[in-house]
């Protein structure tokens, strides 16, 4: 596996997805400013309660890869899933959150290689609603979306695509998500589908499985995670604000 | 080779609620019983880090491994049937207590209309109320004859509820256990539906309101509240599921084995009786046979009906002729609802399985159809099973599905969004059924099942018409918007919609139209019980494990009086 490349691209992605150099946020916001559109108490910036990497359980700080052995491709899905799940007023996005670590770790494993999916040929490409008929393994998948993603930017920005303008990806990701990018043995459709659903998955998941960096993800939703009952909340009139718990921190 | 064991009075496949209830009953009763379990023990002990919507939810921990054995599906009979690849539309459980593990605990009886509904539609709206292709018929049995079962079912299980549904048929008693807690968010629907003249009561659940012991001295304990019922297990012991009442109860009889990682893939037959099972030993790949006096296939919908079909034991239906009984009336079921956002924030992620309150005003027949282009209805819901953050994301109409847009309105909409939904009674149609697949093989060799199935016409006039209604009730309950369903097309095998499979299996008083008597008992072969799901004629507009249970009781009591008398009980 390539170590991986501290510098590669790192500045390049920072100052073209609009996050503020040298300040990744890893923190949440409080849960009293959820009401977006609905109250205006949302205007106050997110505040930021350190950066995430002593708190991910990560041996001083660092986070390895375990499916991409090339950190071109990895920085392509970091930049990928910023764009599903956008850094804003309201919180961290999917960098924040190391949805990219999240993804890269579930490829590794029985997700990225459908160990309990059936898996038998033949293989025909049959309708819509009989589901996924592809021969390809889900990090299969992934890893060739994201060669796409690259060869897309070059063809159509003469760019790497974590060099491209934030509209300029959404322009490639709609592109993946209506069908119109040419894969082989799946559907681009397919593909960006999973992207978007193991991004949600990397933003809200349980801390344990390397995403929701901080809770953020959780703290955003007001979702607090595991707790062991709301027998004494759940007949309350009022909206109930709880301190999030992951499994990671029960003893 | 193939290792021959000692004979049993009774082999079970499968051991969640009906191979449990099978077990305990016939082992109290001195028969020396052995259930085949495909999967692995497990029990509230195995469930203390459940809290965890990805591994459970998401990744399906407690659902059938896919890559050793699944189903193949297509719309129609022009389709190329293929495999569901991964789980999708329902989710088939595995392991010691099958659904009854993941299950949310709604435990409903079927209507009286729903056992007679042939004769019933017939005589109030005439013979030609649904089209011929409609196979609808009585299940052999009246609500009166299967009370007694559903009593039993319910107090081995501690079913908390009330008893106020006007439609309902008669209880011999009451609940065993009072209602759950009616929360704000139940109190709000209570409210609009009496608004609007309808009568709303608590759904009864599995998930206990209070600590029970139950008539066999099993312990179930009181529901926390904490959100995580529906494709988790219960670390409380308090979502009631085999593994804590049928099983210990079967196991303390000293009458009963559970032999796990054996997977059955043969019913043995000579002549007009079985003589047991053949089974792999999932983790050697070791073949064994069970010889057994009496077999009773108790696992899901789907497996009871393969394992008839590859044993070639009944005659298998086809759609040409209308002729056979097995793979005949599989039904699903079809979900009209509505969904509104609030402006308010509420506790949607605290809740329960079977934490809800329901109408039935719009059910069975319990509303005139002389007008209607359909039959029956369904049951309309409120319930708050508890809110997880990675698959709840409603966003009102025209929200973008990815970017900043969607990320505002998912987040802000996670504790302001509420469901009203209905569980739609599915009429079986002659071109929707179960047969073997000619392609595809599971790892143990042994061909998978087909489903073909698509909505009919009469699923989609239901679906309108049950949506307008879930509509208006959304409306009163003061969403600032209501989105109702969309009009339902083609089924589709993708998304999850609900485990509420049915059918193959029927159960009636017809040997030309059904598969098995009403104790359960095969027509072809009188010591052979097929029991589950399986056995209704069509799908009504409930969660089928009460009902399930109450045919496991009378499938037990059968056993029993076979293994005395012999014969067929009918």
């Amino acid at each position: 596996m390539a170590k991986k490349d501290k510098n590669f691209s790192r500045r390049d992605f920072l100052k073209t997805s609009g996050i503020a150099t040298g300040a990744l946020i890893g923190g949440g916001i409080i849960g009293g400013l959820i009401g977006a559109n609905t109250n205006q108490q949302d205007t106050a910036s997110p505040t930021s309660t350190g950066t995430s990497e002593e708190s991910m359980g990560a041996a001083g700080g660092v986070r390895g890869l375990v499916f991409f052995g090339n950190n071109a491709e990895f920085e392509i899905l970091n930049q990928a899933t910023e764009r599903i799940f956008p850094e804003d007023d309201l919180g961290p996005g999917a960098i924040g959150l190391k949805v990219a670590y999240f993804i890269d770790q579930q490829l590794a494993g029985s997700y990225g290689e459908n160990s309990k999916e059936y898996m038998q040929a033949p293989f025909y490409e049959g309708e819509p609603t009989q589901g996924y008929q592809s021969r390809l393994k889900r990090n299969e998948m992934f890893r060739q979306g994201i060669q796409l993603m690259q060869q897309e930017a070059q063809s159509r920005f003469n760019a790497n695509f974590v060099d491209i303008e934030g509209e300029q990806m959404d322009e490639i990701l709609t592109a993946f998500q209506e069908g119109e990018i040419q894969m082989r043995g799946v559907d681009s459709q397919f593909f960006f589908r999973l992207l978007r659903q193991a991004t949600l998955e990397g933003v809200y998941a349980d801390p344990i499985y390397g995403g929701n960096a901080n809770m953020g993800g959780w703290r955003m939703k007001d979702f607090p995670g595991h707790q062991a009952a709301y027998i004494n909340e759940i007949e309350s009139e009022d909206f109930v604000e709880i301190e999030p718990q992951s499994l990671g921190m029960h003893d | 080779m193939v290792t021959t064991l000692d004979s049993v009075d009774v082999v079970t496949v499968g051991v969640g609620w009906t191979g449990g209830i099978i077990a305990a009953e016939c082992a109290k009763e001195g028969l020396k019983v052995v259930g085949l379990e495909r999967g692995r023990e497990r029990g509230t002990e195995d469930f203390s880090i459940v809290h965890d919507e990805y591994r459970y939810a998401v990744r399906y921990e407690l659902m059938q491994d896919l890559s050793r054995e699944t189903i193949t599906f297509r719309n129609n009979r022009r389709q190329r049937a293929l495999p569901m690849r991964q789980l999708g539309s329902f989710l088939l459980g595995e392991g010691l207590g099958g659904a009854g593990t993941h299950w949310n605990g709604q435990t409903w009886r079927f209507l009286p209309y729903d056992l007679q509904i042939k004769t019933i539609t017939d005589e109030k709206y005439g013979a030609n109320k649904l089209p011929a292709e409609y196979t609808i018929q009585d299940w052999g049995i009246t609500y009166d004859e299967l009370e007694p079962y559903f009593d039993r079912f319910e107090k081995t299980a501690g079913i908390s509820g009330e008893d106020k549904n006007p439609f309902w048929g008669k209880r011999s008693s009451a609940y065993p256990t009072p209602p759950m807690k009616k929360t704000p968010i139940l109190q709000r629907f209570e409210t609009a539906t009496s608004n609007l003249g309808l009568s709303p009561f608590m759904v009864p659940s599995a998930n206990l309101s209070e600590a029970y012991e139950n008539p066999d001295g099993q312990q179930i304990n009181a529901c926390q509240y904490c959100g995580f019922c529906e494709r988790f297990g219960c670390e409380y012991g308090a979502k009631t599921s085999p593994e804590i009442t049928v099983v210990p109860a079967a196991r303390e009889t000293g009458n009963y084995e559970v032999k796990f990682n054996a997977n059955v893939v043969e019913v043995m037959k000579e002549g007009d009786r079985v003589t047991g099972v053949r089974y792999f030993d999932t983790v050697t790949f070791e073949e064994f046979i069970q010889p057994a006096n009496v077999v009773v296939l108790t696992s899901y919908v789907m497996n009871n009906a393969k394992l008839l079909m590859v044993s070639e034991i009944g005659q298998q239906y086809d759609p040409e002729t209308g002729q056979g009984s097995l793979g005949k009336n599989y039904a699903y079921q079809i979900l009209p609802g509505a969904t509104g956002f609030f402006d308010e924030q509420m506790n949607t992620f605290m809740g329960a399985g079977a934490l809800g309150m329901t109408v039935d005003d719009f059910n069975g027949d319990s509303f005139e159809h002389g007008d209607l282009d359909f039959i029956h209805g369904a049951s309309l819901s409120i319930t708050q099973t508890g809110s997880r953050p990675i698959l709840a994301n409603s966003t009102p109409p025209d929200t973008p599905s990815w970017g900043a847009e969607f990320k505002r309105a998912s987040i802000e909409n996670f504790t302001r969004t509420l469901n009203v939904g209905g569980q739609g009674a599915s009429m079986p149609h002659k071109e929707n059924f179960l047969a073997l697949n000619g392609t595809y093989k599971d790892i143990y060799g042994v061909p998978l099942l087909e489903l073909t199935y698509n909505f009919t016409d009469q699923d989609r006039a239901l679906h309108n018409y049950i949506t307008e209604r879930a509509g208006e009730i959304m409306q009163e309950m003061g969403a600032k918007t209501v989105v109702t369903r969309n009009p339902i097309t083609d089924y589709d095998i993708v998304p999850y919609q609900t485990t509420h499979n049915t059918g193959g299996t029927v159960m009636g008083a017809d040997q030309a139209t059904s598969v098995v008597n009403n104790f359960l008992q095969h027509w072809d072969a009188e010591n052979l019980f097929v029991v589950g799901a399986g056995n209704f004629a069509h799908n009504g507009g409930y969660n089928p494990t009460g009902t399930v249970g109450a045919l496991a009781y009378r499938c037990a009591e059968g056993v029993i009086r076979y293994s005395r008398e012999g014969g067929s009980l009918v």
